[in-house]
């Protein structure tokens, strides 16, 4: 029998209740993280991408609500959990590193105190404490990890303090670790780094990696499966292979058409998806992609496409991939 | 013929830990160089792009050449006129043609002004109160391509990508001859992106710019510069003509960086130039070549002798001993692949 994923979600919808009215900012998201993988989330700001995250480690702003759907983690519903029960599995299960590297830690305690801090939860020695920091340290590669483990975050440059934020979100061996764009602040060589210390790592200690980018060519090189988002949906999902060669949504299409590390020719006129993301208060009927859609058909203003999955489970909702559609 | 824009040699040094024996002048204050023995020139309408890491002094120079920092040595020269030293007043009326972009876009336009008042402003700050403001609002609006009636709006009611179209207008007010463009594009997505790159290239062929952008998106920079500066701690690495330094770079960082470009292409045959350790501080440079220790294809002498700046025939010019050498040592590996 296979072990449950470490994260199901299932027809996921999330509202935040605004001035405005009520804004639709997930709608129906599916996702499954199974054990040891690496999962990619791809979308332009405003398609749902941090509200995804909050919904997960729960920790939604009080105008939302989770309006359907569940989310499982390793079997159990997080939803049925209480606070208490959380914040035993937060930090601990499942943990995060964040965007900004130079922002990440408290400046004025040195690595090894905020090492040894967040392990608060084990019944160790300090001296065991510190000998566990040092441990991830080197484990992320920096070296003199016992001399480091003294020095302020100031001393280290941002490609280290990214690392030492994934040594601690580490520390207790999660189950699944959120990266939520770790490698935006940092440069081709850093990154790189990164990513290849989050692969190793990932296979040392057996997590899951929930990464969230918009840089295609980092999604395309770290993760094993990919999700595309547009608007509070989940449009497209399946392996990196199949999402970025044979793309089957128009608006995937349209996004990896404008990266520019897809053109190969110098162009001073970039290809950009024109229009704008929709207003999630007041939804249209139909798809959610139509206004700004370059195949659109009749069906597309009216009715909201199915998921359509294929024989290697690739998944798109578009109206376009229905087998009558198909056949004309 | 002078170009738009000359810098030769220039540092920026900031003193740093003062402490009681400094204050009273007993003790020297402890000096970083954050930009060092930078040299390079922008022909009129050209588009120039410095790339580097952060940390790696790109915004510094950017400010020294705005005049929001003061060179410590070495010369900058605008149409001829020397930049450094120049006291405020005479640097004023310089700054409606080289005039600066900063890195957040939202974050640079105060809240509390609408549209309108802030494409106008500079008018304003450079004391020229005979413009119609409402016709000069109208035209930068239409000229970044945003709607009119974003004229009364605040700035907390744009997206990431319109603020930025409204410092594009705030910049190009007063019709510069340079902009710096400190990062335009960062955290914006690609479609959006693309949008900005655009306007920017319409506008420089229509108002004959040149533009100094600040980057760490090489893709980007592979599209839209003729020339390109690559920085490391603080110094120029490398420079040249834009093509040139794709195909066939002369410092061992620049081949790194390319390298290290993710594609995004799952099947991608990448051949990764690994990089030893980590940045040093620029508080602690090391001694020779500042790029040794992380070098793959250092050398002894490389610890000990330090690079001269050299100049190619075709306008590349590098700081590096042996390109030639690690330039053919690469060679068979990647035939072998």
């Amino acid at each position: 029998m296979m072990a449950a994923p470490v994260l199901d979600i299932q027809n996921l919808s999330v509202r935040y209740t605004t001035e405005r009215g009520n804004l639709q900012a997930l709608r129906g998201v599916n996702l499954t993280i199974p054990e040891k993988s690496i999962v990619g989330i791809v979308g332009e700001s405003g398609c749902g991408k941090s509200t995804l995250i909050s919904t997960i480690i729960q920790l939604l702003a009080n105008n939302a609500k989770i309006t359907s759907g569940d989310i499982l983690f390793k079997g159990e519903s997080l939803l049925d959990k209480s606070e208490k029960q959380l914040r035993g599995l937060r930090g601990t299960e499942m943990s995060m590193v964040f965007q900004d590297p130079m922002q990440t830690h408290n400046p004025v305690l040195t690595i090894g105190r905020q090492m040894i801090d967040i392990q608060y939860r084990d019944p160790l020695s300090k001296a065991d404490k510190r000998q566990r920091a040092a441990e991830m340290l080197t484990l992320v590669g920096i070296p003199d990890a016992n001399q480091r483990l003294d020095q302020f975050p100031h001393e280290f440059s941002g490609g280290m303090r990214q690392r030492i934020a994934i040594a601690m979100a580490l520390m207790a061996q999660p189950s699944l670790l959120i990266a939520d764009e770790p490698t935006t602040a940092l440069d081709a060589t850093l990154e790189v780094q990164i990513i290849k210390r989050l692969r190793e790592l990932q296979a040392e200690i057996g997590c899951s990696i929930l990464f969230i980018s918009h840089h295609l060519g980092v999604i395309a090189e770290l993760c094993d499966s990919v999700i595309v988002m547009y608007a509070g949906e989940a449009i497209e999902q399946g392996s990196v292979r199949d999402v970025f060669h044979t793309p089957a949504h128009p608006y995937t299409r349209a996004l990896l058409q404008c990266d520019p590390g897809n053109i190969k020719e110098k162009t001073r006129n970039l290809p950009t998806i024109p229009g704008e993301i929709p207003d999630l208060v007041n939804l249209s009927p139909g798809c959610i992609f139509q206004s700004r859609c370059a195949q659109t058909i009749p069906q597309c203003a009216v009715a909201h496409p199915e998921f359509h999955t294929s024989k290697t489970g690739h998944v798109a909702a578009c109206h376009l991939l229905q087998p009558e559609v198909q056949a004309q | 013929m002078t170009a738009l824009l000359e810098i030769d040699d220039v540092a920026v040094r900031f003193a740093v830990r003062s402490n009681l024996l400094t204050e009273i002048g007993l003790m020297p204050p402890a000096v970083i160089e954050a930009v060092s023995g930078v040299s390079l020139k922008i022909e009129a309408g050209e588009t120039y792009g410095i790339v580097g890491e952060s940390g790696s002094g790109k915004t510094t120079l950017a400010r020294a050449v705005a005049g929001l920092h003061h060179a410590s040595a070495g010369s900058i020269r605008y149409k001829g006129t020397e930049l450094r030293g120049l006291p405020e007043s005479r640097f004023r009326p310089l700054r409606r043609d080289i005039v600066m972009m900063f890195q957040d876009p939202v974050g640079s336009l105060s809240p509390r002004l609408t549209i309108k008042s802030l494409i106008t402003e500079p008018f304003r700050i450079q004391g020229m109160k005979d413009r119609d403001m409402e016709a000069e609002a109208a035209r930068l609006l239409s000229m970044v391509g945003l709607p009119q009636e974003f004229a009364g709006r605040h700035p907390h009611q744009l997206s990431g990508g319109q603020a930025r179209r409204v410092g594009v207008a705030r910049a190009l007010a007063l019709d510069p001859k340079l902009l710096i463009a400190d990062e335009p594009t960062a955290g914006l997505d690609v479609s959006i992106q693309g949008e900005m790159l655009n306007l920017l290239a319409r506008l420089q062929d229509e108002l004959g710019l040149a533009i100094m952008i600040i980057t760490h998106n090489l893709n980007v920079v592979r599209h839209i510069t003729d020339r390109v500066g690559i920085m490391y701690l603080g110094k120029l690495v490398e420079e040249g003509p834009t093509e040139d330094i794709f195909s066939s770079p002369l410092h061992p960082y620049t081949l790194a960086l390319l390298a290290a470009n993710p594609e995004p292409n799952p099947d991608a045959e990448l051949q990764r130039i690994e990089l030893q350790g980590e940045p040093p501080s620029i508080l602690n440079r090391p001694t020779g070549c500042e790029f040794h220790t992380r070098c793959p294809f250092a050398q002894a002498d490389c610890e000990a002798d330090t690079p001269v700046w050299t100049a190619t025939s075709t306008a590349h010019n590098h700081r590096c001993h042996f390109p030639e050498i690690w330039n053919e040592q690469r060679q068979p590996t990647e035939h072998a692949n």
